[in-house]
């Protein structure tokens, strides 16, 4: 046998470029909005006690009753970071119905594939949030897309926690 | 401990007894089973043993006055044997049937623990047990006020035998309760020096071996515990049976376990009188097919020998170890001197989910997350969970060098 050490690859896992597509692997590295939020008026937190995933959500709802910003903390593997931060980014502007609504949308979207309903007022967040449609394929992995969506319905609910099993 | 004598293990002939080894994984991979920890494969005799059993010897034990009857109470009753011989139990009446090692460790902290032990003994557990092995002590704790210990364990991840004197000190302890194998660490305890310690100090032992039981000759008289808990799903055998391991004037002191059918005497509505043991814990219809499954389980591995499987683990593991250190960015869970076929690890490119998708994809079956044990990897500072390699009797090297060149590649996937 020869020794790898690596470096070299085979294209062994091409075929999950689908799953980890560039903008998943960046936010995975590189999660946007990854800090706590003093200002928070409603935070949650959000475990996968399977995996040991965990996300601290935060959320500041400004007066008008919009999403003035959102942030998180934790640990996780790169799909749930990911789509904690591409949550994060989504949901600015919105309103908590708004971000329910576009949160229940991308559940759908995460274990089908498809979203039957994203009419046009959600078709532009959608399209963000389509990078992460690829768990659809992996039923152990879509929970971990979803954990930031039911944080995010812990936070606005009050119940403050929430878990993805 | 006996010698191991050198006996030829023939690795590609033994994969044929596995049919599930060559059913195609995706796109047409071999697979490549590295989770035996977790649950292991059935070689054809087992299968074949089952179906038997349903098919031409099936009815309830203990009960029919008819050749069936008796044929299947004779199948079930020669498995507790063939169990008693496989441990070198001194009688077979030692050997309880549970439904896995979970509920073996459960019957003895709520028979023994809430019944014979008294509510100011302690119990030791170790930071590397299996929740298994924690939860039923806690429980016994928050029930009947046991206090509970946890002796530690060093950074090449091997009992701290100091600090488990220092528990053992002021002899309130009446129970340690360790792996003989850890599920995580690979870590093979020394079994000995701790019943000879906690029996020092008045203190019984039970020993958890799941894993252990898998890959090496296990003698309970040899190492002289008081209970010795494994289950058949991970010995190539059925999902289903476990098995507990007692000295007989432990289970004749120990209250019952469930109530019910099979394990009274006689039973009017003012009072009931309990069965002897063995069947006294075991209430209701119990495992039958299993139990003939693992028989048939004990007398593959048997036939194979238990010192070539062992010699054969030993092979895998100075492969993997010396394989996995030449993996970039590969951190190894513990480094225990004596240790078994099971390798967690944290590669940093890498979170162990996103690790075993993609090895998943390369038709490799690894475990992710934390294993049920969460204290250890807090212990380790491992919260997020590791990646988990374990091998069985059917494991090659090439497998190995698979999942190395494997891992080497998942690493430049997400860098």
């Amino acid at each position: 046998m020869t020794p790898s050490t690596g470096g070299q690859t085979t294209g062994l896992f091409d075929d999950l470029r689908d799953l980890y597509q560039e903008v998943i692997l960046d936010h995975g590295r590189k999660p946007r909005n990854f800090r706590r939020l003093e200002d928070a008026t409603a935070t949650a937190r959000g475990d996968n006690p399977m995996c040991g995933d965990r996300i601290e959500l935060f959320v500041a709802l400004a007066p008008d009753g919009n999403i003035a910003d959102a942030a998180f903390q934790g640990r996780g593997c790169a799909i749930s970071t990911a789509s904690a931060s591409l949550m994060t980014e989504t949901v600015k502007g919105k309103t908590a119905a708004q971000a329910k609504a576009l949160g229940a949308t991308f559940r759908e979207l995460a274990m089908t594939g498809t979203c039957p309903d994203c009419g046009a007022e959600l078709a532009d967040e959608m399209e963000r949030l389509a990078p992460l449609s690829g768990v659809h394929e992996f039923p152990s992995r879509v929970k971990c897309a979803t954990l930031a969506w039911h944080t995010l319905n812990a936070a606005l609910d009050g119940t403050k926690e929430a878990s993805s099993e | 401990m006996d010698s191991i004598a050198p006996v030829a293990f023939d690795v590609a002939r033994i994969r044929q007894d596995f049919p599930i080894l060559s059913q195609p994984q995706a796109r047409g991979r071999p697979l490549v089973f590295l989770d035996s920890g977790a649950s292991a494969q059935k070689p054809r005799v087992v299968i074949d043993a089952m179906v038997r059993c349903m098919e031409t010897a099936y009815a309830n034990v203990h009960r029919g006055a008819y050749r069936l009857s008796e044929l299947a109470t004779d199948a079930y009753e020669a498995a507790r044997g063939a169990t008693a011989r496989f441990i070198n139990a001194a009688d077979v009446r030692e050997i309880v049937f549970t439904k896995n090692s979970t509920e073996a460790m459960n019957l003895v902290a709520h028979c023994w623990g809430r019944g014979v032990m008294q509510p100011g003994q302690a119990v030791v557990i170790s930071e590397l047990e299996h929740h298994a092995n924690i939860v039923p002590w806690q429980m016994l704790r928050d029930d009947k006020g046991n206090e509970l210990r946890v002796c530690r364990v060093n950074d090449s991840g091997e009992l701290d035998m100091d600090d488990l004197e220092r528990h053992l000190a002021d002899g309130k302890v009446g129970l340690v309760a360790i792996a003989h194998m850890s599920n995580v660490l690979g870590t093979v305890t020394p079994v000995e020096r701790i019943v000879a310690m906690a029996h020092a100090h008045g203190a019984r032992v039970l020993l958890d071996g799941s894993q252990a039981a898998v890959h090496r000759r296990v003698d309970v008289q040899a190492i002289g515990c008081d209970f010795y808990c494994f289950t058949g799903h991970k010995l190539y055998g059925p999902t289903g049976i476990g098995v507990l391991w007692a000295r007989l004037e432990h289970l004749d002191r120990m209250p019952p376990f469930l109530g019910g059918g099979d394990m009274i005497a006689s039973v009017t509505f003012e009072h009931s009188t309990w069965a002897p043991s063995p069947g006294k814990f075991e209430a209701g219809t119990p495992a039958i097919i299993e139990a003939v499954g693992l028989h048939a389980a004990i007398d593959y591995v048997t036939a194979i020998g238990m010192d070539a499987i062992e010699a054969h683990e030993r092979t895998l593991v100075d492969h993997a170890t010396a394989r996995l250190a030449r993996v970039e960015g590969l951190t190894l869970l513990g480094h225990a001197q004596d240790r078994g076929g099971v390798f967690a690890f944290a590669l940093d490119a890498a979170h162990p989910h996103d690790l075993a998708t993609l090895l998943d994809r390369a038709g490799i079956a690894v475990r992710a997350g934390r294993h049920c044990a969460e204290p250890l990897h807090a212990r380790f500072g491992l919260e997020g969970g590791t990646t988990r390699a374990s091998f069985g009797l059917y494991t090659t090297t090439d497998e190995i060098d698979l999942l190395a060149q494997a891992l080497a590649e998942a690493r430049e996937f997400f860098r």
